[in-house]
């Protein structure tokens, strides 16, 4: 119902980075996400918003193919990425990866230094052409994490002794090592403090200029903040979709508003 | 918004107060002390038992450790060798050489006890031979003082580590009563003295009827070379196979009946794994019978459902978002499974082997089916690829053998064997810690 409203925008705006169509998924019997279409553009903040449970982690993992990890989950649809079907045979995933990178909704560093985790991505994909190359890649990534400052005099300190906040902005600072085209964030900030979360928020700000970012989200005014493009799931269904501004001020339908309004989730 | 209605509700009961304990309270108390009480009661019957087992062992084995030894010291005239060199009876002559030194040495000390030759004989066997043949290896130390240390009988080795007492012993003719004067009075002039058994732990397996010779030796080089058998093999496989099933095998019936076989592998007694190796390696393969390298191969089949069952659980106790971290920053399974989960697991995959070598190494039952028996170690091997081929005993075998043979000596062997068997063991087990403790790491 939606996609006549983004067929208008599309022609004054950035140009459709994701296009999902019809995507459904299963975990076992349990329909997780039905009949989903979305187009989503480059260089654009997309919030995706809705009550726990209602498929919003889940749709986010299909755009990286995180879900082929989980057995029971079948994924059904086409996802386009720049115009190439990312479920087609010949895609490997890994590949797939590298250029969707992903924040996870609990921080997840890896059990080795602050340097080696936001090192390792740009290593294995062959980034950096010497020491000097990848320490340069290191520091500009904990930068933009917005983490260097408190990081920068224990590089080699384990990664899992940083607090939750600090924890999930080297998790940030490590997706954005590898220079993704498209960045997929599951609740960046729901272990951050309000001034860290400014920090990520302005980050993502500064992320837009060269990528898609798509933001997962239980905060609204978060979405409202940092977001162009705003996407409410519900029970599995992509309710409404739409410009921020128009969602969250005028939104079409009831069940937005009520979300919004705080009456469902 | 429930505070209003709760309030009142929650103040109608009666006020307890805090300082009182109630009896719901009392009760709970009172059962969590009565559960520590029993784990304490069952920890210290644990500690008794073990307390037991082992002043048991020392007290049985430590005996194997020392040797009783007759130690002269006397010079032999250039005179005297010509002299016994031209009898027909040429070590006799040696042997009287020998008691006229021991008797000079009890006289000095102010001892006088008789003997005979016969006596000397029951004592440390016929020591002419070996006193001759040193003169004749060594002729430069004719008319130098030489001090002979001569290993006692194992009846006189009895008797001073009190298994043989003067009124259980019958005379025969290995020993007599009166022997034990004389050995009394030898204690007396330090001439017979116990000394650290050495050969023991060099040694190899002696006859039946030499208990004082026997040593572990040989088939502590034979347990070796079937433990690198069994680590090398059995460390690959299974964890090869482990992070297959574990980390890429898809979930299906077959891998689930491969995941039922294995832990029913892991309950199979020892003995089916030795009559398996004694059919397959032995009589259908062909390979040497007694060989370490088979008993490695069969111990292999053992340990292996032991490695794989603990590298399983320490891979799978790795957590999820580990391996969805490296995934997500565009690493391939395989990446992340060397990269990520495998360092993680190191210490419980390196805990299980060790555990699984440990339980092979104090594996007796398939060894005496392929024929590493106790009685085949009576060599060491020669080469390094002998160690792996040449018939060969392990330690629990060899053990088994002592203990199964009749003379009491023996008994005392096998005791002091499990003594070198537990330290190999408690050895293997603080390397486990160890590694574990280097290894973990917090995630
Ligand atoms: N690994 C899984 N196996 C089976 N079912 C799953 C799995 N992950 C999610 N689901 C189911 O899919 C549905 C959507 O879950 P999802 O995690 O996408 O929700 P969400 O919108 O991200 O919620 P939240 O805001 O709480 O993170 C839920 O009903 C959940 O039970
Ligand atoms: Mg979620």
């Amino acid at each position: 119902m939606n996609d006549m409203r983004i067929a208008e925008r599309k022609v004054d705006t950035n140009e459709v980075k994701i296009a999902a169509k019809d995507v459904q998924v299963y975990y076992g019997d349990n329909h997780a996400i039905k009949d989903v279409s979305v187009e989503i553009e480059d260089k654009t903040v997309t919030a995706f918003i809705g009550p726990s449970g209602c498929g919003k982690s889940t749709f986010l993992r299909c755009i990286n193919r995180m879900n082929d990890t989980i057995d029971v989950c079948r994924v059904t649809g086409d996802i386009m990425i720049d115009g190439e079907d990312i479920y087609d045979a010949k895609v490997d995933p890994v590949q797939l990866r590298a250029k969707v990178g992903m924040v996870f909704q609990k921080p997840n560093p890896f059990p080795k230094s602050i340097y080696d985790n936001v090192a390792y991505g740009p290593k294995i994909h062959g980034l950096a052409k010497n020491k000097a190359d990848l320490d340069n890649i290191v520091e500009n990534a904990l930068r933009r994490g917005a983490i260097w400052d408190e990081v920068k005099d224990r590089l080699h300190a384990p990664g899992t002794g940083l607090s939750g906040g600090q924890q999930q902005r080297l998790c940030i600072a490590r997706a954005i090592a590898t220079e993704p085209e498209v960045l997929l964030m599951d609740e960046p900030c729901s272990a951050l403090d309000p001034i860290a979360t400014a920090q990520v928020e302005e980050l993502i700000d500064e992320l837009r200029k060269s990528y898609s970012v798509v933001i997962v989200t239980h905060s609204m005014q978060q979405a409202a903040r940092v977001s162009q493009k705003t996407a409410f799931f519900h029970l599995g269904h992509l309710v409404e979709y739409g410009e921020t501004t128009t969602i969250f001020t005028n939104p079409v339908d009831p069940r937005t508003e009520s979300y919004i309004t705080g009456r469902i989730g | 918004m429930t505070d209003t209605s709760m309030t009142p509700a929650a103040a109608a009961p009666e006020k307890s107060s805090l300082l009182v304990q109630d009896a719901r309270t009392r009760k709970r108390n009172a059962a969590e002390t009565r559960f520590r009480m029993y784990g304490m009661a069952a920890i210290a019957v644990g500690l008794l038992f073990l307390v037991f087992l082992f002043t048991s062992i020392l007290r049985s084995g430590l005996p194997a450790f020392t040797q009783t030894v007759v130690e002269i010291e006397f010079t032999l005239t250039q005179e005297q060798f010509d002299t016994a060199e031209s009898k027909m009876l040429k070590t006799g002559e040696y042997q009287k050489i020998f008691v006229n030194a021991l008797s000079g040495q009890l006289n000095a000390s102010g001892l006088d006890v008789d003997f005979d030759n016969k006596a000397i004989e029951r004592i440390v066997g016929k020591p002419g031979g070996t006193i001759r043949s040193f003169f004749l290896e060594n002729p430069d130390r004719i008319g130098t003082p030489v001090s002979f240390e001569l290993a006692a009988s194992s009846r006189v080795d009895g008797y001073l580590n009190g298994r043989i007492t003067r009124d259980t012993l019958v005379d025969s003719r290995f020993l007599m009563a009166t022997d034990l004067d004389l050995v009394d009075a030898l204690q007396d002039a330090g001439i017979v003295k116990g000394a650290f058994n050495w050969n023991f732990i060099t040694g190899t397996d002696s006859g039946v009827d030499n208990p004082g010779g026997a040593g572990l030796g040989a088939s502590v080089i034979g347990s070796f070379f079937m433990m690198l058998v069994v680590l090398f093999l059995s460390l690959p496989i299974g964890v090869a196979a482990s992070i297959y099933l574990e980390e890429f095998a898809p979930k299906n019936r077959w891998t689930d009946l491969i995941e039922v076989n294995i832990s029913n592998l892991a309950a199979v007694p020892s003995i089916v794994f030795g009559i398996l190796g004694l059919a397959v390696f032995i009589q259908f393969a062909g390979f040497p019978q007694s060989a370490p390298l088979v008993g490695g191969l069969v111990l292999t089949l053992m340990t292996l459902p032991t490695i794989i069952i603990s590298t399983r659980a320490s891979l799978a106790a790795v957590p999820p978002s580990i391996r969805d971290a490296a995934l997500g920053v565009g690493a391939s399974k395989m990446q992340s499974v060397f990269h990520h989960v495998l360092p993680l697991a190191m210490p419980g995959i390196l805990t299980g082997t060790i555990i699984g070598l440990a339980q092979a190494l104090g594996e007796t039952a398939p060894l005496l089916l392929i024929g590493m028996v106790g009685f085949v170690a009576r060599e060491y091997p020669e080469t390094f690829v002998g160690g792996f081929t040449d018939a060969n005993s392990a330690m629990p075998a060899q053990i088994y053998t002592w203990a199964s043979r009749a003379d009491p000596g023996f008994y005392e062997k096998a005791w002091g064997g499990i003594i070198i068997l537990l330290l190999f063991l408690i050895t293997m087990n603080a390397i486990a810690v160890l590694l574990r403790r280097r290894f973990e790491r917090r995630w």
